[in-house]
């Protein structure tokens, strides 16, 4: 059967320069794409670390000494700012499933390659615009929530910056959530069923439609608050008979899915870096599959347990503490299934699975806080203490972020066709996985024991966890170095890597590496069972090994 | 009745369909924007909503709005998408003039809306900044205004390139046209809940 799988009117020949430039320029391959949100975000990663670095210097003592208070807090809403939406739902989204979603439905390319690029060049200038807003006025102070009155009473002009750049990345979110739905479930090779996708597809099309449904809503919510700090309405300010809950509602309407935009593709790329580094079919796929959906469903109901403080009736509190804790549901049966697919398997401990399993291992931490902080008398108890900061931490840097590492140390052979040194990245992992407990471990006792989150100053006697605290977090800051050292060796004078060193299944790794611009020579391979490891005569050795 | 399109163009877009296009990937693409727009919406009537039912100042305790103009404006956009319909039809017949003729009138439907709204504006006795009903009013009523005015400017688009020769859209290439048929519609959809939530509860 001769059918291109290329879209009619491509303009990918005309809009692609050779070489290092084509990272820098406006290229609409998939691949060029994936990796410009790969390494932008890295930078951003960058900055956003030596903020937090800032803010642990400043929690050393007790007294605020180190910066002002105004400069601490636009610290710290930079830091929460760039972590979230220039880091992680970039990074995860756009950098691996721009890569990885057009190998797994079996295409050439997305199915709007135009609007994905403008998705990417949206993130660098809105980007840098936050970051410069600290220079001309002071950046915004309120912190990443930029709850109202304190948005609309601090500095006008930093906080009108922050709402623009964060509609501008939330617009980009949207394009790229819009890009990824019509690619999964409109853009499958003949022949692939929905239920032979791999699992990274499953996490991108949930994510995807978290993305659509709550983004609009958060950039409708920004809007308003604009209105409100320009032209003086009173949407949310009190003084003029606004309510302010009602901010908190919209934007938790957005934000509480966030979490699971920033974790779901996470749990993708786990479940396609572990079953290749154990040797084993990932356990359960159906289950995966539905329990990815159920947290889709009930993700988007439960934003108001981070309102129990708020005034919240108690019927609504009793809704969303149950509707919270059936989370953990969906969450735990993909946990059991990932240990399943480990349990008896040829396990190599190389970079990228040990980053999978301190993920695994963080992630449980931090669920279970998670399912804790869901009941009220406890929520109340620790309500915006550094127990909160712990938790989200757990969830965030050690769920995504180790999630990344591992990708990378999964994916680089196919990225650049050199191989990574293993030596030097478990070296990384270990020095990760130590400094980030020891970071953020400690800070669940400060919490319990009554130290609000966002202070600068603190009573002296919380100084010593503080500083186990900032000791981590030096370590933290130090385990980038063997891995920046990494990549730029492998990139000069690594090994070769070969089409498949990890002899996988899934259909990126049935190319050559780096892959070339039309992802295939010929016609794609049609890989009916991506997890058909251990098994003679699967479908999948017969259709793709000819 | 003539053609809208040369045969050979015709003839060379169809031999470049590919898969994909049979598929029709697109309309999935402008569904999944249709729904995020739609959420906007949703996130500003929940907060209109929430202040009406929280606040006791209401738009209905200090003003009493005027029905006229609305109800004129909600005839003149269900009007309008059944004269978009009409264009949709007569595209499928290839019969060129008679399509360019309904979408003229659907464009001027939703110019005519946009000065209808912006007289009813006058009118009103409120400003942005007066009250918080008044802010909720005019942010619901002018981001569909937005709309309008954007489906206003595509629909003049469309016009053009089904009148001029090399225009894109013809009976071969009708996605563009069902697309902003489809968003047009989308756009009178959220006209009537606005109008049942703002004018009429």
């Amino acid at each position: 059967m001769t059918i291109s799988l290329k879209p009619s009117n491509s303009p990918q020949e005309k809009l692609q320069p050779t070489g290092w430039l084509k990272y820098l320029s406006f290229s609409l391959d998939h691949k060029v794409i994936g990796l410009q949100y790969l390494v932008c975000g890295f930078l951003f990663y960058l900055i956003g670390g030596s903020l937090a670095g800032a803010i642990r210097v400043e929690l050393i003592s007790p007294l605020s000494d180190f910066m002002p208070r105004e400069v601490y807090n636009q610290v710290l809403t930079l830091h929460g700012t760039i972590m979230i939406f220039l880091w992680i739902v970039p990074v995860v989204n756009g950098a691996f499933g721009n890569y990885l979603i057009p190998f797994y439905v079996g295409a050439r390319d997305m199915a709007f390659p135009r609007l994905n690029a403008v998705a990417f060049w949206l993130i660098p200038p809105s980007g840098l615009m936050l970051i410069t807003s600290y220079f001309i006025n002071g950046a915004a102070q309120s912190g990443w929530t930029a709850y109202p009155p304190l948005s609309i009473t601090t500095p006008a002009a930093g906080q009108i910056i922050w709402i623009l750049s964060v509609l501008l990345l939330g617009g980009s979110s949207i394009f790229g959530g819009i890009n990824f739905i019509a690619t999964i479930l409109k853009l499958r090779r003949p022949g692939l069923k929905l239920m032979q996708l791999p699992m990274y597809c499953w996490a991108m099309l949930g994510t995807s439609i978290l993305v659509v449904l709550s983004t609009p809503v958060l950039a409708g919510t920004l809007i308003l608050l604009s209105f409100d700090i320009v032209a003086h309405t009173g949407f949310f300010n009190p003084s003029l008979g606004g309510n302010v809950i009602v901010y908190q509602h919209l934007f938790w309407f957005y934000s509480h899915p966030a979490v699971y935009i920033m974790v779901l593709p996470a749990f993708g790329l786990v479940s396609e870096i572990l079953p290749i580094h154990s040797r084993k079919p990932l356990f359960g796929y159906t289950t995966m599959v539905f329990s990815i959906m159920g947290i889709v469903v009930l993700g988007l109901v439960v934003w108001a347990h981070h309102m129990f403080t708020s005034g919240t009736p108690p019927w609504m509190r009793l809704f969303f503490t149950i509707a919270t804790a059936f989370i953990a549901v969906p969450t735990g049966i993909k946990f059991f299934n990932w240990v399943a697919t480990l349990w008896g398997g040829k396990i190599s401990l190389n970079a990228a699975m040990l980053f999978s399993c301190g993920f695994i291992i963080n992630f449980v931490l931090g669920g279970i806080t998670g399912v804790a902080l869901a009941q009220v008398p406890f929520d109340v108890h620790v309500h915006d203490t550094y127990f909160v900061v712990a938790h989200f931490h757990y969830i965030v840097y050690g769920g995504s972020v180790f999630v990344i590492f591992s990708s990378i140390y999964h994916w680089f052979p196919k990225f650049t066709g050199k191989m990574l040194n293993e030596n030097l990245g478990r070296f990384h992992f270990i020095i990760t996985f130590i400094g980030f407990n020891l970071c953020f471990a400690p800070q669940h006792w400060l919490g319990l024991n009554g130290m609000p989150r966002r202070v600068a100053e603190y009573d002296p006697q919380f100084q010593l966890i503080n500083q186990i605290s900032s000791v981590g977090a030096l370590l933290m800051a130090l385990s980038t170095l063997p891995f920046l050292w990494n990549i730029l060796q492998s990139i000069l004078y690594g090994n070769e890597a070969g089409d498949n060193p990890w002899n996988a299944l899934t259909p990126e790794w049935l190319t050559s590496s780096p892959p070339p611009v039309e992802n295939w020579e010929g016609e794609a391979p049609l890989v009916l069972e991506p997890y058909g490891y251990g098994e003679k005569n699967s479908k999948n050795t017969q259709e793709s090994m000819k | 009745m003539t053609s809208i399109v040369p045969k050979e163009q015709s003839s060379e877009r169809k031999k470049d369909l590919s898969i994909e296009e049979h598929e029709d990937f697109r309309l999935f693409g402008l569904i999944a924007f249709l729904i995020a727009d739609g959420m906007t919406f949703a996130g500003f009537f929940a907060a209109y909503l929430t202040f009406k039912a929280v606040n006791p100042i209401g738009p209905d305790a200090i003003y009493e709005l005027e029905l006229a103009l609305p109800t004129l404006n909600t005839v003149l956009l269900l009007v309008s998408s059944f004269t978009f319909h009409r264009a949709g039809k007569f595209l499928e017949k290839d019969e060129a003039k008679q399509c360019q003729k309904w979408l003229l009138i659907t464009g001027a439907l939703g110019v005519a809306f946009l000065i209808s709204q912006m007289f009813e504006y006058f009118t009103l006795p409120f400003g942005l900044t007066d009250n918080l009903f008044a802010s909720t009013f005019y942010a619901l009523t002018g981001f569909h205004g937005l709309h309008v005015t954007l489906g206003s400017i595509m629909i003049m688009i469309i016009w053009w390139q089904t009148r001029i020769p090399s225009g894109r859209v013809n009976n071969e290439n009708k996605f563009p046209f069902e697309a902003v048929e489809l968003y047009w519609h989308f756009v009178d959809g959220i006209w009537v809940v606005l109008f049942i939530i703002l004018y009429l509860l």
